[in-house]
């Protein structure tokens, strides 16, 4: 009576168009049409959405504007001054993130960035890009962000290993934060989805909670995007001011 | 002791990282309620800080959910 349960089946990736460069393997899978999807549903609602640029917002346009007005005020108070340059990358991430989640809650679809190779590569080109603008921008001074002010010096001995760490651990962090919870999430769901086909009658429940951790789910879509893009504007103020 | 059963104590141990994110969670909840409460007029500001804090103390329980199921499920 019990079906076997294969909860991590849904994260397979299939090659939809094999694709073959020497030894490298460039197919188009079924996590590149997902994104290619994300990307073309943000350039059209972006596009679409500002085509009229009405003083009297219609639908579409009200919905960009609050994306694009919600990103800016986020950009704003959290990255600090002379941040405003950065705002088309951190718009751009938090909505990539934002339609992967999203378009990953469809039942029978894909989520992106239940890959930690995908959460990585974003997480690695914030980390990475932050840093060139640190360095850019203060040259050696760069280095102060490792050493809080007004600490005695034997104190430092221990702080400075510490601030270290906790900097070059930040991808790591940002990334497995986004793919552990989408890992889970969608784990969760495939599990009580199991549940819920193998107890018959009593099926009623198990639905009951997973009609509800849909819900949560889709906060957890929401949020993560919110903190993966938030985030990113922290650090962005690191680089740009140094505490 | 045999590979199946090690596997369930396994999962169930690192379960055990679910506490802690209750734990933070509730911590979180309870202040944003106790300073909304003493200040109302603060409510709009220190939301999005409880959001992101809820956020951040979910995913390092979920850490240890994802390792559960990695053992239960992959290897």
């Amino acid at each position: 009576m019990a079906i076997e349960l294969k909860p991590l089946e849904q994260f397979t990736i299939e090659r939809l168009v094999p694709l073959h460069i020497g030894k490298l393997d460039v197919s188009y899978t079924n996590s590149a049409l997902l994104m290619t999807i994300a990307v073309v549903l943000i350039t059209a609602l972006v596009m679409l959405g500002t085509r009229k640029r009405a003083l009297v917002p219609g639908r579409w346009q009200s919905v960009t504007e609050m994306l694009y007005e919600f990103v800016a005020d986020m950009v704003d108070t959290n990255a600090g001054q002379g941040a405003e340059a950065f705002l088309p990358f951190i718009f751009t991430l938090f909505m990539f993130v934002l339609f992967a989640n999203l378009l990953g809650l469809i039942p029978y679809s894909f989520t992106v960035t239940s890959h930690i190779i995908v959460t990585f590569a974003l997480a690695a080109v914030v980390f990475i890009g932050v840093t060139i603008i640190g360095i850019v921008k203060h040259g050696w001074h760069f280095l102060r962000l490792f050493v809080p002010e007004n600490v005695p010096l034997v104190l430092l001995v221990l702080l400075v290993p510490i601030e270290l760490l906790s900097y070059f651990i930040r991808p790591f962090t940002l990334s497995i934060r986004l793919f552990a919870n989408m890992l889970a999430g969608h784990t969760m769901l495939a599990i009580f989805g199991g549940f819920a086909a193998s107890v018959g009658i009593f099926a009623i429940l198990p639905l009951g909670i997973n009609i509800a951790l849909v819900g949560l789910e889709l906060l957890v879509a929401v949020l993560q995007a919110y903190v993966f893009a938030i985030l990113s504007c922290l650090y962005l103020r690191d680089a740009l001011h140094l505490h | 002791m045999d590979l199946a059963s090690a596997k369930m104590i396994g999962a169930g141990l690192a379960c055990i990282a679910l506490v802690g994110a209750g734990v933070g969670i509730g911590n979180v909840f309870s202040a944003l309620i106790s300073s909304v409460a003493r200040n109302p007029a603060s409510q709009a500001q220190v939301q999005p800080f409880a959001f992101l804090g809820f956020a951040l103390a979910e995913a390092t329980g979920l850490f240890g959910l994802a390792i559960a199921f990695l053992i239960l499920f992959v290897f």
